[in-house]
């Protein structure tokens, strides 16, 4: 299946390589390099690729490239998952997942990629078992280690691996006995120029903390699951419940995991927070331009419209801005042609405005198509699509649990044509 | 997994596991379930009839089908043949729709996958929300769910168009899903929505991204195309676009407009003209060729613009691209024959010039126009078609999807992605016309799994029974020919009915499949737990696998083509069968004896023969003395000898020993083998390919006058005997003779084996009737090793008899010889002078048979076999008495 991987830079370095079957050559990631030569910015190159004796399949993830070689047949979604599952596992271990901190952690990575993978077959995945077997790296033991020679691979096997609840290991204890979860939506829409909705819909998830003694068995029941169009599940949730009862029931993994995504039938009306009030105009004579944008709240419910964030890409012939905002700060990176406008809080009172002068490359033609708004807020307590979680009940264990839910509603892919 | 790495082909492996996974699919671990789909995605292709065909025709009455499959006995017999899926097709399909709710990407892609490949039509549209649910995931999931979505949506619009704005295009998509999703958005396109689609086209056009604007221009342009309706829509806008101040935009238009003016043969006149306008300004070469050619094939249309645009053409030819200059030449040639009145002189300017080009396909597309139009003595006969030729009406370009042809590749795979075929891709097969025995998957009804066998308990209780019923009839047939045969298999007949009733009641197979079928149903669920019950019999009398006659039983009953499975049972029933033949064979003394066995199951063993011993009771069988005899008086004259082995045993060895020439039998006379007669001995060696076959010589020998060609080994009976054919004599020439060898397996019983030896025209029913005494083979030990044994193989395995030597016989010498002629035996050297000793081993049990001669006064002997093999001891007794009493 998976026959090697390669770590590449953002600058096109290759600094990592791990092979699972015999050594390939690194000269397999040439036309990988021609590709990305081709495609030129990183995101657009195609995440498979043939080459006259192998495949490579690649993603993108914080400035890195993972590139894997197979040589024969395999979905390609099966390795771009396991990739991402990689990536996701240098995250939780590391904290993030880039160049330095890989290389930082080299032991601990190909640890990590050895374990993973088996063969060139996915083995344990699972970050539970995984951390068993290898500890995450933390200050304290790396001295340890260091004066004693150890090594932060465990002694003993997982238990998880071979039960029948892999993704939880057996005694685990807590003084405190605590399971929060986070109910996270996220709007995605695409407003037209004069604020109509093209297009919009709310994606959801469940995040959970769940530290629990035992072998608790959690229930977990919504006022009104109807709303819910399409889910998927942590592995742990038992569907056949959910699909008579619509409650969730489940013997959580230990610690911080996803435990649903879910989907708001597109036909609910999507509340739309924030209204934007935008001029962005390019002189046809002289080499500049105006920009004017207002936002508003909209349908709000109510809360505080946090953390909101205006990325605006402007067309590369844009040299510099010379904006005024009267709220928030505003930058410019003058490789990416990104204006990135810092408003925070959203007072109804005082708009935040953002306003000034483009000025642009001499003789350039005017940009055919007015760049388009970027829009990131942050809404706490509330779930915009109405989803509430009636209760949390446990069985299984004796003790009583604190139980928490908090609601964030976040601007997903939130855009707005001008 | 392992399975898809070693053997992707052996699709008969899964058939006993196939619920097996099917039922544990969701407990998997998420990597296992993808590779495992794909697995049963492919056997599902193999083993069940297409769910399709139905839908295209009951189209409307989809609900019918459900219906039908309630009702399926009833309904199985009219109509034209309703479609009734196979449980185990429904069941795989409902065991993976829960996985379409995995949180891995790879898995939910899998079981759409395997929807859209096994699943009636009508429930394909379940895996769309999951599949659009992929699409929030990261950018390459999007990129290879957004193929797959690519290409179902050529196929079947209506799966994914109430999520038509799932693929509005966001600006922040890298290009390649920009692209991805134009083109579903295209494929989605009707007459419903295209007001929509072209509204958010037009926002595409304008974007920075001028390969993504690009490919939208082609878009629309397909969209015009397909839709009737706003075709006109379409051409003015994209008119609009010619003015657009960049020139891919332009360029791309131009193409797109030549494309739709060509498919829509109406009055666009000023299209042209505008487009001719333009012309100056448009710079890309592809969008100047294109202008060009319209101007030729549309000249009539606009007679005063295209000499003034060939005029412009001819100032500036020297320096276009080539592909623009080839359009020239075609202008030019074209107006040369509608109006060559004004464009003559132009026309020959042009000719000339590329005629001295540096391309030579445009010195060559002008020398061929110049021949094809300027009238000249030589070239007449093309000259009056060159109008035919170049004005011909040109059929209009189809524009479609990329992803057209994608779909002859399994969705999801890496061939598909690539649309290439990558190595190790394993093609998807068509669909079965006939969906092939459902009952191998079987066997798993039988496991101690509760839910799916409620009446495993029943089962067993018929199963055994038929067990007695097809002993007996083996028995009956070999002791007496009479017609016993009737009663017995009716009786099978009737437990295999029960059976049949209690396998439907456990899962209501549908009865189409018929009597034959369910008869080798009721053989192969027999087979598993008499399999295990007998595992240790098993491994005691290994090589006795293969018998002549049980089989019969099987074949009786209309079993047709005798499937693994069926004879699998009839292998391990031959076990049976061949234990209880001693028994009745060995007369009363017998069912004592057996107790004494050596083998070390003995606790099975007695089991065992409970049932025999209960057969024995029930029907007695008729004394095997008359056939059995005269088996024998052919062998008693035969054989010579000439003998072999190896094999290893504990303590002795079974060696070779080579003795004098050897007695032949006549297999085939040539008189009714037309000419073809052969002949056949015992070698005495040990077979090569299989040691439990007994080695036959055949001489064929060509007594015709002319060649025979490919003298080959027929069908055999019954069908378990265990031949090794010899290879196929190609060719034999008149008077020629030829000899081979073959190995046949005879179970350590004197049954005939019949065969059919064919040549190429003729085949002719021929049978090896083998001696007792060629069943065993030589084994070397020591005097005390025979002791030893022969101690082990008292009471009920010890045959013995006095008889009169013929004085002849007297000697040592001609006794051994005597007996060696008999039987492939080897001698154990004794210091004992009245006693001779032999010990041999039965070549397919590898039994021991031991042989003792003691010599009295006045020449009697005491004739005495030691073997377990009660049946041979009694028959090997009779032959050698008469051996040596003769002589």
């Amino acid at each position: 299946m998976i026959h090697s991987l390669f770590l590449i830079s953002h600058a096109g370095d290759l600094f990592l390589e791990k092979h699972w079957k015999s050594v390939i050559s690194r000269s397999v990631c040439d036309y990988f390099f021609e590709a990305k030569e081709k495609a030129g910015d990183p995101e657009n190159v195609a995440p498979v690729l043939q080459t006259p004796h192998h495949y490579l399949i690649s993603i993108y993830r914080g400035k890195l490239f993972f590139l894997s070689v197979t040589q024969t047949e395999v979905p390609p979604l099966f390795v771009i998952e396991f990739l991402h599952r990689v990536a996701d596992t240098f995250q939780d271990y590391f904290g993030e997942c880039s160049e330095s901190v890989i290389k930082e952690n080299t032991v601990t990575v190909y640890e990590l990629l050895e374990e993973m993978l088996d063969n060139g077959f996915p083995l344990a995945t699972e970050s539970n078992v995984l951390k068993e077997m290898i500890r995450p790296p933390t200050i304290l033991r790396s001295v340890v280690n260091t004066l004693t020679g150890g090594s932060n691979v465990g002694g003993i096997l997982p238990t998880g691996q071979l039960s029948n609840v892999p993704w939880r290991r057996v005694g685990v204890k807590y003084t405190n006995n605590e399971a929060y979860f986070d109910v996270i939506e996220e709007i995605d829409a695409i407003l037209d120029k004069s604020g109509t909705t093209v297009f919009a819909e709310i994606q959801g998830v469940i995040e959970a903390c769940v530290k629990l003694s035992g072998m608790p068995d959690l229930t977990l029941s919504f006022m009104n699951p109807r709303l819910l169009d399409d889910v998927s599940f942590h592995p742990c949730v038992r569907f056949k419940r959910w699909e008579s009862e619509r409650v969730m029931s489940f013997i959580p993994p230990d610690g911080n995991f996803r435990l649903m995504s879910y989907h708001v039938s597109s036909q609910n009306l999507v509340a739309i927070p924030v209204y934007v009030k935008q001029n962005i105009s390019f002189l046809e004579t002289g080499s500049c331009g105006r920009l004017d944008i207002t936002i508003g709240p909209k349908q709000t419910m109510g809360k505080m419209v946090e953390g909101l964030m205006v990325t605006i890409p402007m067309p590369k012939s844009v040299l510099s801005v010379n904006l005024i905002a009267t709220q928030g700060t505003y930058t410019f990176d003058l490789t990416t042609k990104v204006v990135l406008w810092d408003v925070g809080k959203l007072n109804p009172q005082k708009l935040p405005n953002l306003r000034g002068s483009l000025s642009m490359q001499v003789g350039a033609p005017k940009p055919e198509e007015n760049p388009s708004i970027n829009i990131d807020l942050k809404i706490q307590q509330l779930a915009i699509s109405g989803l509430k979680v009636s209760r949390l009940d446990m069985y299984g264990e004796k003790y009583k649990p604190f139980k928490g839910v908090k609601y964030v509603t976040k601007a997903g892919k939130f855009q707005v044509r001008t | 997994m392992a399975f898809e790495e070693v053997c992707p082909d052996r699709i008969d492996l899964i058939h006993k596991n196939y619920r097996k996974l099917c039922n544990l699919l969701v407990d998997v671990e998420e990597w296992g379930q993808v590779v495992i789909i794909n697995m049963l995605t492919r056997y599902a292709r193999t083993q069940f009839t297409s769910p399709w065909k139905e839908d295209a025709v009951f189209d409307e009455n989809n609900e019918k089908a459900f219906y039908d499959s309630d009702s399926e006995e009833k309904q199985g017999q009219k109509e034209a043949k309703p479609y009734i899926m196979d449980p185990d097709h429904r069941l795989l399909l409902r065991n993976t729709k829960p996985l379409l709710q995995s949180r891995n990407t790879a898995v939910v892609m899998a079981v759409a996958q395997l929807y859209w490949h096994l699943a009636p039509k009508h429930e394909v549209s379940i895996v769309t929300k999951s599949l659009v649910r992929l699409l929030r995931s990261h950018r390459e999931v999007q990129y290879v769910v957004l193929q797959n979505i690519a290409t179902m949506s050529i196929q079947k619009k209506g799966m994914f168009e109430p999520y038509m704005k799932s693929f509005y295009v966001r600006s922040t998509d890298a290009t390649h899903i920009k692209t991805l999703k134009l083109e579903i958005l295209t494929n989605l396109a009707n007459e419903a929505n295209i007001s929509t689609i072209l509204r958010e086209f037009q926002t595409y056009v304008k974007s920075q991204d001028k390969a993504f604007a690009a490919a939208t221009i082609q878009a629309i342009g397909r969209c015009a195309t397909n839709i009737s309706e706003v075709t006109d829509t379409c051409l003015n806008g994209l008119v609009l676009l010619l003015s657009n101040r960049d020139e891919t935009v332009v360029a791309e238009s131009v193409v797109v407009i030549k494309k739709l003016l060509q498919t829509q043969p109406t009055q666009h006149s000023d299209i042209i003209k505008h487009m001719a306008k333009l012309f100056d300004n448009i710079t890309v070469p592809m969008a100047r060729a294109s202008i060009l050619w319209l101007m030729g094939e549309y000249c009539e249309r606009v007679p005063k613009i295209a000499p003034d645009v060939l005029r412009k053409m001819a100032k500036t030819f020297t320096s276009e691209e080539d592909i623009v200059k080839l359009q020239t030449v075609n202008l030019a040639a074209k107006l040369y024959l509608t109006n060559s009145k004004q464009t003559k002189l132009l026309t020959q300017y042009i000719l000339n010039l590329g005629k001295y080009d540096q391309n030579y396909d445009i010195r060559d597309r002008t020398r061929f126009v110049r021949q094809l139009i300027v009238p000249n003595e030589k070239s007449g006969a093309l000259n009056k078609y060159a109008r035919r030729i170049l004005l011909a009406p040109k059929p209009a370009p189809v524009l479609e999807s990329a992803f057209k042809d994608r779909d002859r590749f399994q969705l999801g795979t890496l061939s598909h992605s690539l649309n290439i075929k990558a190595t190790g891709y394993q093609e998807l097969s068509d669909w079965p016309a006939v969906a092939p025995d459902p009952f191998v998957r079987n066997v798993e009804v039988i496991e101690p799994v509760q839910e799916w066998a409620p009446s495993v308990g029943k089962a067993k209780q018929p199963k055994s029974d038929n067990k007695f019923y097809s002993d007996d009839e083996e028995k009956e047939e070999e002791g007496s020919v009479s017609g016993s045969e009737d009663s017995s298999s009716s009786s099978e007949e009737s437990g295999s009915e029960s059976e049949e009733e209690s396998s439907e009641e456990s899962e209501k197979t549908s009865s189409d499949s018929g009597k034959s079928s369910s008869g080798s149903e009721v053989s192969s669920s027999e087979s598993e737990p008499e399999q295990k019950k007998k595992k240790q019999i098993k491994k005691a009398n290994v090589r006795r696998s293969k018998q002549t006659a049980p089989d019969s039983d099987s074949d009786e009953n209309g079993n047709g083509p005798v499937s693994k499975t069926s004879s699998s049972s009839a292998e391990s029933s031959s076990d049976s069968e061949s234990d209880s033949e001693e028994d009745s064979d060995s007369d009363s003394p017998a069912p004592q004896k057996k107790t004494i066995v050596k083998t070390k199951p003995k606790v099975e063993v007695r089991s065992k023969k409970e049932v025999s011993l209960l057969d024995l009771d029930d029907f007695s069988p008729a004394p095997p003395s008359t056939p059995k005899s005269s088996v024998f008086s052919s062998s008693l004259l035969s054989d010579l000898e000439g003998l072999s082995l190896s094999n290893v045993s504990s303590a002795m060895q079974v060696t070779t020993s080579s003795f004098g020439p050897v007695k032949t039998y006549e297999l085939l006379h040539h008189m009714t083998g037309k000419g073809l007669s052969a002949k056949y001995h015992f070698p005495r060696q040990p077979f090569l390919y299989q040691p439990s076959m007994v080695a036959v010589q055949v001489i064929l020998t060509n007594s015709s006058d002319h060649s025979l060609e490919e003298i080959h080994i027929g069908d055999w009976s019954p069908a378990s005997l265990n031949i090794h054919c010899f290879n196929t004599v190609e060719r034999l020439e008149s008077e020629a003779s030829v000899t081979v060898s073959m190995g046949i397996d005879f179970s350590d019983s004197t049954q005939a084996a019949n065969f059919q030896l064919c040549t190429k025209e003729d085949q002719f029913s021929v049978s090896i009737q083998p001696a007792v005494g060629e069943l065993l083979m030589p084994s070397t030990m020591k005097e005390p090793d025979f002791c030893n044994e022969q101690k082990k193989l008292m009471g009920m395995n010890e045959t013995s008899a006095t008889l009169t030597m013929a004085t002849a016989n007297a000697s040592k010498q001609n006794i051994s010889k005597q007996v060696l002629s008999v039987a492939n035996v080897a001698v154990v050297s004794s210091d004992q002078n009245n006693l001779q000793r032999f010990a041999g081993r039965t070549v397919s049990s590898r039994a021991l048979v031991l042989v003792t001669l003691e010599l009295r006064e006045s020449s009697t002997a005491l004739l005495t076999i030691n073997t377990e093999k009660s049946v041979m001891a009694s028959m090997l007794l009779r032959d050698l008495k008469q051996a040596l009493s003769q002589a």
